[in-house]
């Protein structure tokens, strides 16, 4: 913190800021417009993922609004000296995923982006937060951002989750217990034995998610786990720095017996594949469960929302979605695309075929995910089982690009919103996780991820 | 950049009662590719104003003429979502400068104040009978005092909320920029320190 004075919010210094075509024209024309530089460039990077093609990248971009956006981000990255991670250069890729790869998101950061996603970084045990236009244009002249001190919330997730059950399962069953604001106001850390074994990539999954039920952040304390990610890659500190750094990492866990705001506990054995039914995150439930009814809602105010979203979706209260006919099944975005998620969907699928009728879109997280797929043979696996594998970007997540579900069409997708037209205008999405939207491919309709681990490795 | 003053307005009023509403919904990732703040208006609450063939759907609050003013009132929850500001150009583009609702966002409610539009956070009871009074009356005039942070309208009004450095910003037309840009300095000094 730069300066706390009474009566005004702290000023809070930015370690690393990461910026994207589309939240950040309006921001470089403020600068411009009142003669300032970007204050650090080392500590912003930039690359395009928003409204990028999946298809085709080394061409120029078809449609011209989305061409001019990012030859917009090119043109102010050059005019400022900012880093860019251009379409085709090795290191591109979805903002939140390219900065735990490339190792510029480490412990005790203080992270911001124009992107209500930046709470992905959270899982290296870091203040990150997705932030305005008019935020990053101060961040990009000052480095600091103004910002009062959020109130605490601590999840703990005890004990273990079962098998078939991932870590966007344990995130939607969270946000399906409290709701799309059940954590405004909040930064959340998240804890329990079911956190502390998970990957970084799992972790990254979760903190990700904090955003869907109101927390601006959501964090992990580093561990072993989180070091022994961040060793080697390539922006993270090296050879002695890197333990040294590694000894101060260790300081910043939360002390035993801190006290929150808020603490919620829930068993991770209660966790199975989860799923949504309506149009905001909250409205989830256990893949085997029915859709509540109205009348079965907490509160009656809720209820027309609440009817209104189950008529956006075509469904019926009280009825089960297993056996729902999907047309379309999306495995991308910063919540599900990295490498591992990859891996997942690949072991489940191996050797299988989609259902006819069922388009499957892979959209990697990064260009550097997409390699690593040819590398491992997943894009074989993938080819075979008719999944289309594409050039790393958004997406479908937000349908900014080509890639928009069709209205009136159902597509189960590891994305993280569910909102009206989302995905395209009209479109109706499940979210789940990668194994449940893999299952679904194969089968045509929401399955039960659990039906299929027997024939994983 | 700083926006026209606010100090006090009355105005009639608009009402979307749905909850939960996300910034997807008041602009549509597909118009979020300009690269200039104006404009956003005309696609506010585009799927909601419009069908697919761009006929103006009637029952949509926007569309019905009985419905005008600078006063947005809306239910619970408003503006969940994705971080784009493009969502508090659209509202203030449009003609709004006050959103009622007796809960925000975060994202939003920083992204509002940051462009001259006032988030007044009300009671539920409150928020309630402002949405019955204006359905039944449209012409109902809601008054935001911001220097004296009430809102009232009819028969009812009540206090309101607001951080004394944002009330401080709207009334004068600062924004965060000309406060952090004082600090150089000390930023300076804490960057070399932290590097």
């Amino acid at each position: 913190m730069v300066k706390h004075a009474d009566g005004y919010p702290d000023a809070l210094f930015i370690d690393r800021h990461f910026i994207h075509e589309v939240t950040s024209p309006q921001a470089f024309a403020g600068l411009k417009k009142r003669g300032l530089q970007v204050f650090n460039t080392k500590r912003t990077t930039a690359t395009a993922d928003h409204n990028v093609p999946t298809k085709d990248q080394h061409l120029p971009i078809k449609e011209a609004l989305s061409r001019h956006q990012v030859e917009t981000l090119r043109k102010n990255c050059k005019d400022f000296g900012v880093e860019l991670y251009d379409l085709g250069h090795p290191f591109q890729g979805i903002v939140h995923i390219i900065g735990p790869e490339l190792g510029l998101t480490l412990p005790g950061m203080t992270i911001v982006c124009g992107d209500s996603h930046t709470s992905t970084h959270g899982a290296f045990g870091n203040i990150a937060f997705g932030i305005g236009t008019s935020e990053v244009e101060q961040v990009l002249a000052t480095q600091c951002i103004l910002q009062y001190k959020p109130k605490t919330m601590k999840i703990e997730i005890t004990g273990a989750i079962g098998k078939g059950v991932v870590s966007k399962d344990i995130i939607l069953y969270v946000i399906s217990k409290i709701s799309a604001s059940g954590a405004t106001g909040f930064f959340v850390e998240y804890a329990g034995d079911a956190i502390r074994n998970l990957s970084m990539e799992a972790r990254m999954t979760i903190c990700n998610m904090s955003i869907e039920m109101g927390a601006r952040g959501g964090l992990i304390a580093p561990d072993e786990i989180t070091f022994n990610y961040i060793k080697g890659r390539k922006f993270a500190p090296q050879g002695e720095a890197f333990y040294k750094a590694v000894t101060e990492w260790k300081t910043l866990a939360t002390d035993a017996g801190a006290t929150y705001d808020k603490v919620l506990s829930f068993d991770g054995a209660d966790i199975t594949p989860m799923i949504t039914y309506g149009t905001n995150p909250g409205m989830g439930m256990k893949i085997t469960d029915r859709i509540p009814t109205a009348e079965e809602l907490k509160e009656i105010s809720e209820q027309n929302s609440f009817k209104k979203s189950l008529e956006y979706m075509g469904l019926e209260q009280g009825t089960q979605l297993l056996g729902k006919s999907i047309d379309y099944v999306f495995i991308g975005s910063c919540t599900n695309a990295r490498i591992e998620d990859l891996r997942e969907v690949a072991s489940m699928v191996k050797g299988k075929k989609k259902a006819a009728g069922v388009e499957v879109w892979v959209v990697p997280g990064s260009k550097q995910v997409q390699e690593q797929a040819k590398k491992e043979g997943l894009d074989k696996i993938f080819e075979a089982a008719g999944f289309e594998l594409r050039d790393p970007g958004c997406s479908a997540c937000l349908g900014m690009n080509e890639d928009k579900i069709p209205a009136g069409k159902y597509c189960i997708s590891t994305s993280n919103r569910n909102f009206e037209g989302r995905q395209g205008p009209k479109s109706r999405t499940f979210l789940a996780s990668p194994l449940s939207a893999a299952a679904a491919a194969i089968t045509g309709k929401v399955t039960d991820a659990r039906d299929f681990i027997s024939y994983m490795k | 950049m700083s926006k026209d003053k606010f100090i006090k307005l009355v105005s009639t009023a608009v009402p979307i009662p749905n909850e939960n509403i996300d910034t997807d919904q008041i602009i549509p990732a597909r118009f979020l590719k300009a690269t200039t703040r104006e404009g956003f208006g005309e696609n506010l609450f585009r799927d909601w104003r419009y069908d697919s063939n761009n006929n103006p759907i009637k029952d949509f609050a926007l569309n019905n003429p009985s419905y005008s003013g600078k006063v947005l009132v809306a239910g619970k929850n408003f503006g969940c979502g994705s971080s784009r500001e493009h969502a508090a150009w659209a509202i203030y583009d449009y003609g709004f400068r006050v959103v009622v609702s007796s809960f925000f966002a975060d994202i939003f409610k920083n992204n509002a104040l940051n462009n001259a539009v006032l988030p007044v956070v009300v009671s539920d009871s409150f928020l309630k009978k402002l949405l019955e009074t204006i359905q039944s009356k449209p012409n109902t005039q809601v008054t935001v005092d911001l220097e004296n942070q009430k809102i009232s309208s009819d028969n009812q009004s009540e206090n309101f909320e607001i951080n004394p450095y944002k009330k401080e910003c709207l009334i004068n037309g600062y924004d965060d920029i000309d406060y952090l840009l004082n600090l150089n300095k000390e930023v300076r000094e804490f960057d070399l320190a932290h590097s």
